[in-house]
């Protein structure tokens, strides 16, 4: 009875209607910011492309830092014998309270010897180590602090002196398509008027589709968003690929202090639009697109991976006649011939232990019965 | 006997009458017209080579070296200002990155102020543009020698022409991509190679992506590699006749290589037509020294130092292969041996052999 005149006094309340209907769960998004922004956020990013076409300076201009400022550049004698690098460099980045683990992977060396064959080899091997990595640590038994090493994007400089993708941009892009995300970008724009470079991107986008290469497309808009950012997005598409400029350097121009590059002929601003795409790059990789960028790498490139690797595995399993374990266990790295000999010797010990086991179950059985 | 007997009477004839002027000479060691008895009209020979030359025309054969899509073509067309490059003159041009490095050259005949000029544009599509361009240089190679061989073979004929045709190489144009680091190594592969058989000009293309302190670097630190490899390129110090050219070259050898800029279109500033290529941030002008150095070049390539390339191709280069291609047909006795490819096989030289 008590709780009727409890539940009675509750609809007197003309408020309290609403608190009914009122459960509570439209908060979770800011508690979902709340702990990722006391987590903070990393991004790995790689570049490739050939040397000087402006990679590092694009870096330093999108995340306002100096990632370079100790690099010293080979000369030719030790270029000809040097092969692709990869460099990895990690910066913390904080603003407003949201912190930004930034891993900016490097290519030196890619396509700068006379012969490139298979140049992007070190480059694909990389990815997929990371992504083998992520996959151990992920069957694992300690899952609490993984550390993901994979790559989330990688910018891909194509030059703006050809005539549209040469060989060795068609190659690198067919075989790390389905691996990571690429962007392609048109670098150094500064040299192109600006029919050129409309000719360019329309050149670039046409081979793309001829050769089926996956860039990364951006996702469609819901039907439901402004109609404002529905413009922007569809600018954004179709703008791709992206013609930049960067700058290391900060100039007076139109009586303020921006980045850009002086020219006897004039000053070219980074950040106008007008001049280059290189806003539409950032607001894209870092202020919209950036968890999406993660989301693809997570649910399709990595999927696609561990897909391939398990498939490969139950299939090396089935050959090998064994029993089909319930996890999928990674086989030993690179196992060389005396360890794989040990192993094959320890799986038959305990197979014959186990078989006298279930003897002397089966005796202690019978001698209970 | 009798020449040598005719040469001192002349001389005693000399000192018997000396004439006020003919036996000293100035402070500067030259006679001046007016200090002569009368107008001999010495002066006068000058006039009849030029008109000699002027009939019978000048040849120019240019190549040009580098990755597509540097403004080879453009550039061409912008030095000699008019569409001579093989763009210009194949219908339904479509640019297509070739698989092989063949050799195109086109010749026009170009006319000013009454001076006819064969040139002749020596394309290179295709080099440095595949994934593998492990000797890409080497049809390059093939066709600089197989000019001068048919030069050697026209020299050494018996009946010879009058003009021999001269197709060889005056001038190898080399395009560096604009990147601003070093030399990559196949620039440094191909203008080792090719510095020992003709004259190379290395340029920076497409020059409009470097500030004017980047471009300074960049084409200091290519000055260094070049020195550093041993790479000669034109001109030449050890060719310099005397001190006027001497300081002439120095003046050009400190701005190589040339940062240009091509184009054909035109735009106005400042109410005159200009050459340039318009963006959004500014007119690139392409003949005003302080935006590119396409005039130096231009100045070098045509307006100066034309005849000395030439000269330099055949005193210098021609002779060197001469000397080398005689040297080995006399180790294989008299006739001259067929010519031999840099791998070491062996081709049979074309009809033309007269020997």
């Amino acid at each position: 009875m008590t709780t009727n005149i409890r539940y009675k006094s509750r609809t007197m309340k003309s408020e309290d209607s609403e608190d009914k209907q009122y459960v509570g769960f439209a908060t979770l998004p800011n508690q979902v910011h709340r702990k990722s922004v006391k987590k903070g956020f990393d991004f790995t990013l790689m570049v490739a492309g050939e040397s000087g076409l402006g990679k590092s300076t694009i870096v330093n201009s999108l995340f306002l830092t100096d990632l370079y400022k100790d690099r010293k550049l080979l000369n030719a004698e030790e270029r000809i014998n040097q092969t692709v690098e990869i460099t990895k460099h990690t910066v913390d980045i904080e603003e407003k309270g949201v912190k930004l683990k930034l891993t900016i992977v490097d290519t030196p060396g890619f396509g700068d010897a006379v012969n490139n064959n298979e140049c992007w080899k070190p480059i694909t091997d990389y990815i997929d180590q990371q992504f083998e990595q992520y996959f151990r640590d992920e069957s694992g038994l300690n899952r609490k602090n993984i550390l993901d090493n994979r790559v989330h994007c990688c910018l891909y400089f194509i030059p703006p002196f050809g005539h549209g993708l040469r060989p060795v941009d068609v190659e690198f892009m067919k075989a790390l398509h389905e691996k990571v995300n690429i962007i392609p970008l048109i670098s150094k724009a500064d040299c192109l008027t600006p029919s050129e470079v409309k000719k360019l991107k329309g050149r670039v986008r046409d081979e793309i589709e001829h050769f089926g290469i996956k860039v990364y497309q951006f996702p469609e808009c819901d039907s439901d968003e402004e109609e404002e950012f529905k413009q922007m997005d569809k600018e954004l598409k179709e703008c791709t690929p992206f013609a930049v400029i960067g700058s290391n350097t900060v100039v007076e121009a139109r009586g303020q202090r921006v980045r850009g590059r002086l020219y006897p002929w004039g000053i070219v601003e980074v950040e106008n639009q007008s001049h280059c795409d290189f806003v539409k790059l950032r607001n894209m990789l870092i202020r919209s697109h950036m968890h999406d960028l993660k989301d693809v790498t997570c649910d399709v490139h990595y999927e696609n991976y561990r897909a391939n690797c398990i498939q490969e595995m139950t299939s090396k399993l089935a050959q090998d006649n064994r029993t089909d374990s319930p996890l999928p266990i990674l086989p030993l790295p690179t196992p060389d011939v005396e360890t794989e000999k040990l192993i094959k010797m320890k799986d038959e010990e305990l197979k014959r232990m186990q078989e006298m086991l279930e003897k002397m179950q089966q005796q202690m059985h019978e001698k209970d019965q | 006997m009798e020449e040598e007997m005719e040469v001192m009477e002349e001389r005693v004839v000399e000192i018997e009458h000396p004439l006020p002027c003919l036996s000293e000479s100035d402070t500067q060691g030259i006679i001046k017209g007016r200090d002569l008895f009368g107008y001999v009209g010495i002066e006068a020979v000058l006039d009849q080579m030029r008109r000699k030359t002027m009939k019978a025309g000048f040849e120019f054969n240019i190549m040009v070296v580098g990755q597509s899509g540097l403004g080879k073509s453009t550039l061409v067309n912008t030095l000699f200002k008019s569409k001579v490059s093989r763009k210009s003159c194949t219908p339904n041009y479509e640019e297509k990155i070739s698989k092989t490095v063949h050799l195109q050259s086109v010749s026009h005949i170009i006319e000013e102020k009454g001076v006819k000029m064969k040139l002749t544009v020596i394309d290179t599509p295709g080099f440095g543009d595949q994934i593998n361009n492990e000797n890409c240089w080497e049809p390059i190679v093939k066709y600089v020698n197989e000019q001068y061989e048919k030069y050697l073979k026209e020299e050494l004929n018996v009946n010879r022409k009058r003009r021999i045709p001269d197709t060889r190489v005056h001038c190898c144009v080399y395009f560096l991509p604009a990147t601003g680091h070093w030399l990559r190594p196949i620039d440094v592969e191909f203008m080792r190679r090719l510095g020992k058989i003709v004259s190379i000009v290395p340029v920076i293309a497409k020059a409009d992506t470097l500030t004017l302190e980047e471009r300074l670097e960049f084409k200091q630190r290519i000055r260094q590699d070049l020195q550093a490899n041993g790479i000669r390129v034109y001109p030449q110090k050890e060719y310099d006749e005397d001190a006027e050219d001497r300081i002439l070259n120095d003046k050009i050898r400190e701005n190589i290589p040339f940062a240009v800029v091509g184009t054909d279109k035109e735009h106005q500033v400042n109410g005159n037509k200009v050459l340039g290529r318009k963006t959004k941030w500014g007119i690139i002008e392409v003949e005003n020294v302080a935006h590119c150095e396409f005039a130096l070049l231009r100045d070098l390539l045509i307006r100066s130092h034309l005849q000395d390339l030439k000269d330099v191709t055949h005193d210098i280069h021609y002779e060197t292969y001469r000397v080398k291609r005689l040297n080995e047909s006399n180790a294989n006795g008299l006739a001259l041996s067929p010519l031999t490819l840099e791998n070491g096989t062996l081709e049979k030289s074309d009809a033309e052999s007269h020997l």
